[in-house]
């Protein structure tokens, strides 16, 4: 099994906010992240997509091909937009890099039909990252 | 699908490869130049990788704001600036490879109680990386 990589960038703006909690345990727990005008990254997504290579080709999945995805469903959906107001895949979620890498693996999973999503890892930083790989048993989530 | 989150570390520390198990020419030949005795240092870099369970009140695995305390006190404050084979207890009976030091590392940041440790990445250097992880553990 072979497993191919590719790079992309979007830049949006955030913030996070818990309307079931208080105003001052929303600063608390989220800290400046919880400013009301929100704040904004440049993020950089690597999609791994694992299969063997095609025996015509030599491809597991054509980059162009993967390029294509990317740019439709992720870059077009969330570059240069207000997360928490503008993805409506993200409605109701708070924008955090977990629950953003788990909605791009939603989104593409089913776009993938030449190999296999095997991983989807959102750098909201250079020091700070969310990886989403399969899992049989489905999203952990705490009640 | 399974989600982690992982946070980039750094800190700088001198350190000299020796094995007291062996004589002082055998150290030589195993460790090359990381046998000079006044020893030598690097700017480490430490990814610390948590799993676990994204909270649905925080959209988190686990808040920055508890984990880079937890991490500078357990990790950051006693290793940086610091030569890790006197000033560290674990490593005075244990060479302090990049090997060992992820290993111990892994050890401090397990108690971690928010989420759950799946791995410790070090970069030594541009060129050296070394890895652990919970199936090693």
């Amino acid at each position: 099994m072979i497993r191919i990589t590719r790079k992309v960038e979007f830049s949006a703006a955030h913030f996070y906010h818990n309307p079931d909690l208080s105003a001052d345990e929303n600063r608390r727990v989220f800290g400046n992240c919880n400013n009301p005008h929100g704040h904004g990254h440049n993020y950089v997504l690597e999609v791994t997509i694992a299969g063997e290579p095609d025996p015509t080709t030599g491809m597991v999945l054509d980059l162009k091909e993967l390029k294509d995805i990317l740019q439709r469903e992720i870059v077009d959906r969330m570059d240069h937009r207000h997360l928490n107001y503008e993805v409506p895949e993200l409605a109701g979620k708070i924008p955090t890099c977990e629950n953003i890498a788990a909605v791009i693996w939603q989104l593409l999973e089913p776009k993938i039909t030449s190999g296999k999503l095997d991983r989807v890892r959102l750098y909201e930083s250079p020091d700070l990252f969310a990886d989403c790989v399969a899992d049989t048993n489905g999203i952990e989530r705490r009640a | 699908m399974k989600i982690s989150l992982t946070r980039r570390y750094k800190f700088a520390a001198s350190h000299r490869l020796h094995s007291p198990n062996l004589g002082a020419e055998e150290n030589r030949r195993v460790y090359g130049k990381c046998n000079n005795p006044y020893g030598h240092g690097h700017n480490y870099i430490v990814e610390v990788t948590m799993a676990g369970p994204v909270d649905s009140a925080t959209g988190m695995i686990t808040s920055l704001g508890d984990l880079d305390p937890f991490v500078q006190s357990e990790v950051i404050e006693a290793f940086d600036h610091k030569y890790l084979n006197e000033e560290i207890q674990e490593f005075q009976a244990l060479v302090p490879t990049t090997e060992n030091v992820c290993r111990e590392i892994y050890r401090r940041l397990k108690k971690y109680p928010s989420a759950r440790l799946q791995r410790v990445r070090i970069e030594e250097t541009l060129k050296n990386s070394f890895e652990y992880d919970e199936a090693l553990s």
